[in-house]
C-alpha cells in the first residue's frame, strides 16, 4: 500500500533501517537457499544457515562435499546460481566490496607469493584491503604479531616451513581487522605440532570474531568450535552443537556395563531397573560380559543399575556412559544421507539410529 | 586507483626482483641495437634516400619484431602465475574489482613497455649526437611502437587469463598476434576486396604508417579498439569463474 505511507512512516522506516544497519546486525554470516551449479553438476544444493556474531562454527564434510564451493560463494569468489548470502549484513552479490571489507579468508590452497618477503606480502594485501595509507605498517605489524611471525618478517615467504606459511596466510586474513574469518582447511598438510599451534591460534581469534572453520578433521572441530555444520553431497545435513546432534541421532542415552555373572540372570536384572528401556549384550571378555543399557536422555540410571547388579551378588567391573564421538555423529549423518530435522521434543525415536558404538 | 597501483607495484617488483626482467631487457637491447646498426649501415652504403623512408622505416619495422618477441614473455605470467599459485582466489575475495585487477596488471606490463621503448630510443640519441636529424618522423615511430606494444600487452593479458600455464599463455599470444600480421599475406587466394578488408584488421599494416613517420587518426583508433577489445575479453574471461568454477 505505497499510497498510505506517510512521511512519518518513512522516517520511522529509515530509523528502523539504521538501527539494523549492516555491521550492527547480530547475524554475522547468513546464507539463504544457496545453490551452485556448474553445467549440469549441482555442487551446492539449497544451503541455508546463520552464524551469530562471535561464534566459531565448524564446517564438516568429506572431500568434495561442497564446503569450498559454499565458502567461495560467501567470500565472493563467484556468485551463487540462486539464493543469497550476506556478511555482516552486506549482500555478497549486491554489495560485494562492502561485504569483502569485513571478511578475512584463508583459501584452501594457501595463496602466497613465494618470491615476496613476509612483510611486503602483507603490506600488499593491506593495501588491497583498503587499510588507511598511514596505518598499513601498523596493521601489518599487528597481524604478524597475532600470527606469531614477527621474527620472520623479512624472510621470503617461499623459504618458510609449511606451518609458518600457514601462519602468514592467517596473518593475511587478519589484516583490515575483519569481523568475519573464513578459514578453509587451515591445518591440512601440517605436522602434529604445527596443527596444535594453529588450532590454539584459531581459538584465540574466535574470542573476538566470527569464524567459520572448514575441515574434514573432526578433532579440530571438537577442540575449537561451539557449533557444527555437517555437509555432504552439496547439502547441509545438520547445524547444531555436537551434544545436541548426539541426542538427535540416538534415541536413548547409553550406558556400558561390564558384569561378572550368568548372562541371562544379569540381563533380567538390568531389564527390571526402573526407566531402563532396553538392554543388549555387546560382548564377552575375560573380565566379564559387556552390556549396553539404554534409558531416556533426561534420566541417568547408573546408580540404580549399579545397585541392582551389586544387590544380586554379581560382580560389577565397570560402568560408564557411552559418549558418541563426533566421528560417529559424522559418519552416522553422512551415511544416513538425508538432513536431520530439528528435534521437536526431548525423546526423538528415530528408526534406524540404533545403538551407537559399532 | 590505489588498488591498481598496488597490483602494478607488486608485479613490477616481481619482474625486477628476478632475473626475468634483466634477461628480457638485455636481449631486447642487444637485438634492437644490432638492428639499428645494420639499418644505418644499409642506409649509408646504399643511401640516396631520405631518412624517414630510407632509415627510420626499417628501424621501426625491425623494432616491431623484437617487441613482438619480448612482450608476450612479459605478459604470460600476469594471470597464469596467479592461477598457478592460487593467489587469484585471494584476490577475488579482497575488496578489489576485476577491472582493477586487469588494469593493475596492464599498468605493470605497460611500465615494462615504457622501459623497453626508452631503451629503444638510446641508439637514436647516439645517432642524433652525430647528426641532428628532424625528430618528428622517428617520434611518430616511437608513438606507434608504444601503441603496438600496448596492443601486444592487451592480447597477452587476455591469453594469460585463460590458463595457469605460462608457456600456453605466451604461445597463444604469439599465435594471435602473428595471425593478425600474416593474414594479409594470402594475396594469391583472396580476392582484392577480401584483402582490402583484412588490411583494415591487420595489426602491422596499421603500424606501418607510424614507421614512415605519420600519425593517422584511423591507425590510433584501430589500436584503441584492439586494446579495448582484449582488455574487455580479459575481464569477461576472469568473470567466467561464475559458471566455470575455480579449479
Amino acid at each position: 500500500m505505497p499510497a498510505l505511507i506517510t512521511d512519518g512512516d518513512r522516517l520511522a522506516a529509515s530509523a528502523a533501517e539504521s538501527a539494523h544497519a549492516p555491521d550492527t546486525v547480530p547475524v554475522a554470516i547468513r546464507a539463504e537457499h544457496l545453490c551452485k551449479r556448474f553445467g549440469t553438476t549441482v555442487a551446492v544444493d539449497d544451503v541455508s544457515f546463520e552464524v551469530a556474531r562471535g561464534e566459531v562454527v565448524g564446517f564438516l564434510g568429506p572431500n568434495g562435499a561442497g564446503k569450498s564451493t559454499t565458502l567461495r560463494m560467501l567470500t565472493g569468489v563467484f556468485p551463487p546460481s540462486t539464493g543469497r548470502a550476506s556478511i555482516a549484513g552486506y549482500d555478497v552479490v549486491r554489495q560485494p566490496l562492502e561485504a569483502r571489507r569485513r571478511l578475512g579468508y584463508l583459501p584452501e590452497r594457501t595463496a602466497l607469493y613465494g618470491d615476496m618477503p613476509v612483510a611486503s606480502y602483507l603490506g600488499f594485501v593491506a593495501e588491497l584491503k583498503l587499510v588507511p595509507v598511514g596505518d598499513v605498517a601498523r596493521a601489518v605489524a599487528a597481524a604478524m604479531d597475532a600470527a606469531g611471525i614477527s621474527h620472520v618478517a623479512h624472510r621470503l615467504v617461499g623459504n618458510l616451513s609449511k606451518g609458518y606459511r600457514q601462519r602468514v596466510g592467517i596473518a593475511q586474513a587478519l589484516l583490515g581487522d575483519p569481523a568475519v574469518l573464513i578459514l578453509d582447511e587451515p591445518t591440512s598438510g601440517l605436522d602434529p605440532e604445527q596443527v596444535s599451534d594453529i588450532r590454539a591460534l584459531i581459538r584465540g581469534l574466535g574470542a573476538e570474531r566470527t569464524v567459520i572453520l572448514s575441515t574434514h578433521i573432526l578433532t579440530e572441530v571438537e577442540t575449537v568450535c561451539s557449533r557444527v555444520m555437517v555437509m555432504n553431497r552439496g547439502r547441509i545435513l545438520a547445524v547444531d552443537e555436537p551434544a545436541h546432534l548426539e541426542r538427535r541421532l540416538r534415541p536413548y542415552r547409553e550406558i556400558a556395563v561390564r558384569v561378572i555373572g550368568p548372562e541371562e540372570a544379569v540381563l533380567a536384572t538390568l531389564r527390571h531397573v526402573p526407566r531402563v528401556a532396553q538392554v543388549v549384550t555387546r560382548g564377552r571378555s575375560p573380565e566379564g560380559i559387556d552390556f549396553v543399557v539404554c534409558c531416556p536422555h533426561e534420566s541417568d540410571v547408573r546408580r540404580e543399575v549399579a545397585a541392582a547388579v551389586v544387590g544380586r551378588g554379581f560382580g560389577l567391573v565397570e560402568i560408564r556412559p557411552v559418549v558418541m564421538t563426533l566421528e560417529e555423529i559424522f559418519l552416522s549423518l553422512v551415511s544416513e544421507g538425508s538432513p536431520v530435522e530439528p528435534a521437536e521434543d526431548d525423546l526423538p525415536v528415530a528408526a534406524g539410529a540404533g545403538v551407537a558404538g559399532r | 586507483m590505489r588498488a591498481v597501483r598496488a597490483i602494478a607495484r607488486r608485479e613490477l617488483a616481481a619482474y625486477f626482483g628476478s632475473p626475468t626482467a634483466y634477461v628480457l631487457l638485455t636481449v631486447y637491447l642487444v637485438l634492437s641495437g644490432y638492428f639499428f646498426y645494420s639499418d644505418v649501415a644499409f642506409f649509408v652504403t646504399f643511401g640516396a634516400q631520405i631518412l624517414p623512408t630510407g632509415l627510420w622505416r626499417y628501424v621501426f619495422l625491425d623494432f616491431r619484431l623484437v617487441t613482438l618477441l619480448v612482450l608476450p614473455l612479459v605478459t604470460m605470467r600476469l594471470f597464469a602465475e596467479e592461477r598457478k599459485l592460487g593467489t587469484i582466489e585471494l584476490l577475488w575475495t579482497l575488496p578489489v574489482k576485476d577491472v582493477q585487477l586487469v588494469l593493475g596488471k596492464f599498468l605493470a606490463a605497460w611500465c615494462f613497455l615504457a622501459v623497453l621503448v626508452a631503451l629503444a630510443i638510446v641508439p637514436f640519441a647516439v645517432f642524433y649526437a652525430f647528426y641532428a636529424f628532424d625528430v618528428g618522423p622517428p617520434l611518430a615511430g616511437v608513438v606507434g611502437l608504444l601503441l603496438l606494444g600496448t596492443a601486444f600487452i592487451a592480447c597477452g593479458i587476455a591469453a594469460s587469463t585463460l590458463t595457469e600455464n605460462q608457456v600456453v599463455a605466451a604461445m597463444l599470444t604469439y599465435g594471435v598476434l602473428v595471425f593478425f600480421w600474416f593474414m594479409t599475406w594470402n594475396e594469391a587466394v583472396g580476392s582484392e576486396k577480401l584483402i582490402r578488408v583484412l588490411l583494415l584488421f591487420s595489426l602491422f599494416d596499421h603500424f606501418y604508417n607510424f614507421a614512415i613517420g605519420t600519425i593517422q587518426v584511423v591507425d590510433v583508433a584501430y589500436f584503441a579498439v584492439f586494446v579495448a577489445f582484449f582488455l574487455y575479453a580479459s575481464l569477461r574471461s576472469l568473470q567466467s569463474r561464475a559458471w566455470r568454477g575455480v579449479d
